[in-house]
């Protein structure tokens, strides 16, 4: 009997599938896609346990067990760039996560509907802009003769290099991160507000609730599930888009490596500029994706445990 | 709804005043750099030497734009950034739409192990050097179709447009599948045609994402006539474009009525370069004021 309910069971599925025939056809080519650009490199992390010979490829490169990570230990140039990305990211997390919800909610609780729309309108649009641009944008601003420097000469002070300065680098990350992104990630916080019922806030208004009462009871409960998983997700990118590569790599120059160097353009330099060992860079890179998901996985702990939901 | 807002309407708050002003300077701040990029773009050597302080138009002068327009440099690189917008875009929305259509069906077999295995990648990848060498293999080095299958899919996208289908009631499919037509063309007679205004909007930010593209470039194309017009920019922004400063230099030497300025120079190739952007940006703005991103973050 539960032989041939199984089989029954196998039979019912194979008719289920046959049924989905186009859906797998339409889903197939995605489906390659992601096998070949983001699995098959996955395979390729086992270079982080070889020495790269070009001739002999993945395979055929000869294994050289753990030397790549003895090596990372000792890596001094590494060891920056490892703390530069923390310190980037944590930074930009402290400085630039915030902004994004003020500014939704100051737009929510703003009544100009027309001042508004053009607000959003200015704000949003440097997000499009691909950081080649901005930072082609900042660096004119910057320059010697660039506006911010006629500008201290105008008021009797002396022309400075904020981009080749240490001090000063990372300040400029952080500012024009917030340029770039506060009004395009607002939005998110903008679809949750106004997912909040009206009537709430109507009801909150007759009870004589201030503005200030008002946030704190009604559109805070209402974004906050959103906070928690967009702060997971930004966690989650500390290694990697936390210090944008695109951003960093399109500023700095060499004096100022030594606040600017990230894990992302250390690897890339040494890769393809200083000719550095693929398998080397291969278990850098190995080291970062894991750290990435060592630390998506606490935040997502330490959400669940503040009663949010999480990610999964 | 509507008392709320004729009551809203009423007067002016101490609130808006505060937000109007707190709002408008962060407003003119973000603006400013980009009407810089405008004024020194149409700035004469005359007119950026003569003024301390250059923040107001001067000048109206062109030959920064004249110079660009006649390097071949500019106009293959334009090519390549058209030709990877317009072909990137096809393949991306083709791949992500039928994808994420059939993503959308509940009970097709093995959907919840795609899924995982797609929003994995979000989390974990093999890192620079074996997707290098993945996409070396495949022949891809110093070819332009690089920034168009690689850099193809956005997973993100794809997961709200996988949600924006699964809303989509069944009871339109079934009639036409009563009918005997099969599930493509469904998506395309019937499923398409009601979610144009989605797909289009997803189509423009597959656009700007594949006009926008520089890095594959950097990674993997050598060889300057397939560089994309991001590439271009960044030449003449950073190493400097030698041709088009030498262009100018002869323009100098030569006794031409004007020198270039080279920041003019700098800041025309960026008006040039965003001009697309801006002029894709309201329709991009018309949607995602409509809260396409609502429940887009969890799959």
């Amino acid at each position: 009997m539960a032989k041939m309910t199984n089989q029954v069971h196998k039979r019912s599925l194979w008719r289920t599938i046959l049924q989905y025939k186009y859906f797998y056809i339409m889903v197939l080519p995605l489906l390659a896609w992601y096998a070949i650009f983001s699995y098959a490199p996955m395979y390729g992390v086992t270079l982080a346990f070889k020495t790269f010979d070009y001739r002999e490829g993945i395979l055929g490169s000869p294994w050289i067990g753990l030397e790549h990570f003895r090596t990372m230990m000792t890596d001094l140039e590494l060891r920056r760039a490892f703390f530069n990305t923390i310190m980037i990211s944590l930074v930009k997390l402290v400085t630039h996560f915030p902004t994004p919800i003020i500014l939704a909610i100051v737009l929510y609780e703003f009544s100009r509907v027309v001042a508004r729309r053009v607000f959003q309108t200015i704000l949003t649009f440097p997000h499009f802009i691909s950081w080649v641009v901005l930072s082609g944008i900042i660096v004119n601003l910057m320059s010697r003769d660039g506006i911010m420097n006629q500008l201290i000469v105008m008021f009797g002070g002396e022309a400075i290099s904020p981009l080749v300065d240490e001090n000063s680098f990372r300040p400029i990350l952080y500012i024009t991160h917030i340029w770039r992104e506060i009004g395009w990630d607002s939005i998110i916080y903008l679809a949750a507000l106004a997912g909040i019922n009206p009537e709430l806030y109507e009801a909150a208004e007759m009870d004589g609730a201030n503005r200030f009462k008002r946030l704190l009871h009604i559109a805070w409960p209402g974004i906050k599930s959103t906070v928690a998983i967009l702060l997971i997700l930004h966690v989650g990118q500390l290694m990697s888009q936390g210090a944008s590569f695109d951003q960093i790599f399109n500023l700095y120059s060499s004096p100022v490596y030594s606040v600017a160097d990230t894990i992302d353009t250390f690897i890339y330099r040494t890769s393809f500029t200083t000719g550095g060992d693929f398998g080397y860079t291969t278990a850098v890179g190995i080291m970062k994706s894991f750290i990435s998901l060592v630390l998506l996985v606490v935040a997502n702990t330490i959400v669940k445990k503040l009663g949010e939901e999480g990610l999964y | 709804m509507d008392a709320v807002l004729k009551k809203k309407r009423k007067k002016w708050k101490l609130f808006d005043i505060v937000a109007y002003i707190v709002l408008g300077l962060l407003t003119i701040i973000t603006f400013f750099p980009f009407y810089n990029v405008l004024i020194v773009s149409f700035a004469s050597f005359d007119a950026i030497s003569k003024s301390d302080l250059y923040i107001l138009p001067k000048s109206f002068d062109l030959s920064a734009y004249k110079l660009i327009l006649s390097d071949m440099k500019f106009w293959s690189s334009l090519r390549n950034s058209v030709i990877v917008t317009v072909v990137g875009v096809a393949f991306s929305m083709t791949l992500s739409v039928a994808g994420a259509y059939a993503l959308s069906k509940k009970g097709m077999p093995g959907r919840n192990g795609m899924l995982t295995l797609i929003l994995f990648t979000m989390f974990f990848n093999g890192g620079l050097i074996p997707f290098y060498l993945v996409v070396k293999e495949l022949g891809l080095v110093n070819n332009i179709l690089v920034m168009i299958i690689p850099a193809g899919l956005n997973t993100f996208y794809l997961i709200i447009m996988k949600n924006y289908f699964s809303t989509i009631p069944e009871s339109l499919e079934e009639s036409a599948k009563l009918d005997g037509a099969n599930d493509m063309y469904i998506l395309l007679k019937i499923i398409l045609p009601i979610s144009a205004p989605f797909i289009a909007t997803f189509g423009l930010f597959y656009a700007v994402e594949r006009w926008n593209e520089w890095w594959y470039a950097l990674i993997f194309i050598s060889d300057s006539s397939k560089v994309p017009l991001q590439i271009y920019l960044r030449e003449t922004l950073i190493t400097s474009n030698s041709l088009l400063n030498s262009m100018a230099m002869d323009m100098a030497t030569q006794g031409n009525s004007a020198k270039v300025y080279t920041p003019a120079l700098q800041m025309a190739t960026i008006v040039i370069t965003c001009v697309p952007i801006i002029a894709v940006y309201p329709f991009l703005q018309k949607h995602f004021n409509k809260g396409i991103m609502v429940g887009s973050i969890k799959g």
